[in-house]
């Protein structure tokens, strides 16, 4: 007797962790029918401030829609493991937040659901971030506000060296080399070797007329040429091949940099230091007569699928309620990010007289998958490879490239 | 004498051996015992060991990307991910790195940590308090510490930098020099792993018995010749044991070098970790990413055997 108890327990510890597991599986199941009271949402916007701006316009939208939403923040690295794990599960969210370069690998697996199967609106949106949530000719979802690359300068220090924003690399180079003196380098960027890196090079390499699809044309190497002058001339850092744009910020802040290229979702850290002085320009081109042409970054709405007809209908309305004009302009003032929607610019400018030269870049600014779509991470390793080995001296800027993409 | 002994031997074995046939029984319900008591840790091997490694082995032979994930197909792709790992332009750099660091990191911390066990093996005032103080390195998350040393590395305002500049030494490029890279991870990994090596170490010194030494003593065996001729020996099984756990440890490590140089610059610290997680996580290539750290489990694995047949006779002995 006392054996059959032993057994039973031991029987009962071994199902245990099944039967543990079951009853953790079993929250996403679908169902098909009624009114839709509540949606679930992932994005990655888990630091303050930016946590509770976006947080408001989610409310707006849902006493809009009038359902409940269930919010679920994710640091941003994670989000792609977090968004696999949960498809492989199925129960992934009705509204999920993505990067925009990484919409179309997600497309492409068929996980999300394209807009125009719910009358959704997307007339007005700048081409750029259109392109980047196209996969296959179908949008796949709305951002209502994009980011992208600029010069930021200090002008006391400008004007003290008597050295005008830069508009032309020769300027560039010119003013960066006047600005270097003792621990103050003229200009900081972050080539680093990670995407980062290869997101700050594409606004030298796109307005001098390279293209991700040809990395090897000599219109790439002469922006990678200028990036390596900086450096070797001493106007910029060795340092910059290990700097993230944060650390390119850091640099700013500490007056170690005169100019840097970074994004406008700096501008509340630069604020923070009211000791600092800062004003920005465009990304300089090589020939006047060129335009400058920066990545857009900003994060796109999109709607998974879950299987729920009801709730992914629900789910595409609140994606196109937070990319409303109200919801837009609210998240670009308070976040120092561009409206998408190209009708929004006078307004938001008359606003926000920061982001003037963010806003014009932005109207010009490209996606990075819109040409390379999936294959864009493979380009954007490249890229960032090749900088590296140009300015470590391992390669020169017109061997690069090769080198880098022979893997 | 014969007498008793015999009587004895037969008491005992009399005592020992029940009856033939309550024996079976028992024999067969000390079975199902000795089953239930290996049940527990055989099931979590096979839950968080078996599945994991297959998982990984199958994976490899799998187109397995983003794509698996929503719609659960991976086709059977047979070597082509290890002909990729094999023909890829960073697979022998990252071997070499993996050798280097690996080789760098282990000789730094044993040496290191053998001095400092040694040294605390004395007894002076604040000694277990100093001891204690060496662990933090280990109690700090490693990606606080890579933070951390990847500020004290910063090539222009590092405080290092400063440091070395105050007596004249030009700056070096720690973290952005593909010649220095490494060398400054492996600095940062010995100082992680010191605390293991010293802690492993002062406990095998404990073990030594003074008597030795004393009698080494009179026969003129003092200092360097001590250690030589009597500790070293001594602590052989140690030592062995400390080495092989350590290759083990250190051939995985990637947080650190994730944290200072992102396998940068100029691919300079890929290691075949870096490799593994970059395929896996940056470029969702799951199944290349599977290819590489199967080869970094097959490595070591040949340790683990080592350190197994160590302990093996270390426990002999």
């Amino acid at each position: 007797m006392k054996n059959r108890k032993l057994t039973t327990l031991a029987a009962m510890t071994a199902i245990a962790p099944f039967a543990l597991t079951a009853c953790g599986g079993g929250g996403g199941s679908a169902t098909a029918s009624g009114d839709v009271d509540t949606l679930t949402v992932v994005d990655y916007y888990n630091n303050e401030p930016d946590k509770t701006l976006v947080q408001e316009a989610i409310d707006r939208c849902a006493t809009e829609l009038s359902v409940t939403i269930e919010r679920e923040t994710v640091p941003g690295k994670d989000l792609i493991q977090k968004v696999l794990q949960r498809a492989s599960s199925k129960t992934l969210p009705d509204v999920l937040m993505l990067d925009n370069p990484d919409v179309q690998e997600i497309a492409a697996t068929g996980g999300l659901s394209p807009l125009s199967q719910y009358d959704v609106d997307t007339s007005g949106f700048a081409q750029g971030m259109l392109e980047a949530a196209t996969y296959e000719g179908e949008v796949y979802g709305l951002a209502p506000t994009a980011n992208t690359l600029g010069i930021f300068y200090n002008p006391e220090l400008l004007e003290a060296a008597g050295v005008e924003p830069p508009q032309t690399w020769d300027e560039l180079k010119a003013a960066a080399e006047q600005l270097t003196e003792g621990d103050q380098y003229g200009i900081a960027f972050s080539a680093i070797a990670t995407y980062e890196g290869s997101w700050q090079f594409l606004p030298f390499m796109w307005s001098n007329g390279g293209e991700e699809t040809d990395l090897t044309s000599p219109e790439v190497a002469e922006a990678l040429a200028l990036w390596k002058d900086l450096v070797s001339s001493g106007s910029a850092s060795e340092a910059v091949i290990n700097w993230s744009q944060a650390d390119v910020k850091d640099q700013f802040v500490a007056g170690k940099a005169a100019m840097m290229v970074n994004g406008p979702w700096q501008i509340p850290a630069l604020q923070e230091n009211p000791d600092v002085q800062f004003a920005s320009v465009q990304i300089p081109v090589n020939e006047d007569g060129q335009t400058s042409i920066a990545p857009l970054g900003g994060e796109v709405w999109t709607v998974p699928v879950t299987g729920d007809d009801a709730k992914q209908a629900k789910a595409a309305e609140f994606v196109e309620c937070m990319s409303n004009d109200e919801n837009q302009l609210a998240l670009a003032e308070a976040r120092y990010t561009v409206p998408t929607k190209t009708a929004l610019a006078e307004e938001f400018v008359a606003n926000v007289p920061e982001m003037e030269s963010f806003t014009e870049q932005v109207a010009n600014a490209r996606s990075r998958t819109g040409q390379l779509g999936e294959e864009w991470p493979e380009a954007a390793t490249t890229i960032y490879t090749a900088i590296q080995l140009a300015l470590t001296g391992k390669a020169e800027p017109a061997e690069a490239f090769e080198q880098a993409s022979a893997g | 004498m014969t007498q008793t002994e015999l009587t004895t031997t037969a008491a005992a074995s009399a005592a020992e051996a029940p009856p033939p046939v309550r024996a079976r029984r028992r024999f067969s319900r000390e079975n199902v015992t000795r089953l239930l008591f290996v049940a527990p840790a055989a099931l979590y091997l096979v839950l968080f060991f078996g599945y994991p490694v297959v998982k990984n082995i199958t994976m490899s032979l799998q187109d397995y990307t983003t794509k698996t994930f929503f719609t659960g197909e991976a086709p059977w792709v047979g070597f082509a991910n290890y002909q990729a790992v094999l023909s890829s332009n960073l697979f022998w750099p990252s071997m070499t790195n993996t050798a280097l660091f690996t080789i760098g990191s282990i000789a730094g911390q044993f040496i290191i940590g053998l001095a400092l066990a040694c040294f605390f093996k004395r007894r002076f005032p604040l000694s277990n308090f100093l001891r204690s103080m060496l662990l933090l390195p280990w109690l700090l998350p490693l990606i606080v510490s890579s933070a951390t040393w990847r500020s004290i590395l910063e090539q222009d305002s590092g405080i290092l930098n400063q440091f070395l500049g105050t007596f004249g030494i030009e700056p070096v490029p720690w973290l952005t020099s593909p010649a220095v890279a490494l060398i400054a991870v492996v600095l940062v990994n010995i100082w992680v792993g010191i605390p293991f090596n010293v802690t492993i170490l002062y406990g095998g010194l404990q073990d030594i018995p003074d008597e030795l030494y004393e009698a080494g003593a009179l026969d003129g065996a003092t200092g360097w010749k001590a250690f030589r001729h009597i500790t070293l020996p001594n602590l052989k099984p140690v030592i062995s044991v400390v080495l092989v756990l350590g290759v083990v440890y250190t051939i995985k490590v990637l947080d650190i070098i994730l944290g200072l140089t992102n396998g940068g610059p100029a691919n300079a610290t890929q290691t075949l970790s870096i490799r593994s997680y970059q395929e896996s996580f940056i470029n969702f290539e799951f199944g290349v990413g599977a290819a590489f750290s199967n080869i970094l489990i097959l490595i070591s694995l040949v340790f683990a055997v080592i350190y197994l047949r160590a302990n093996r006779r270390a426990v002999d002995e």
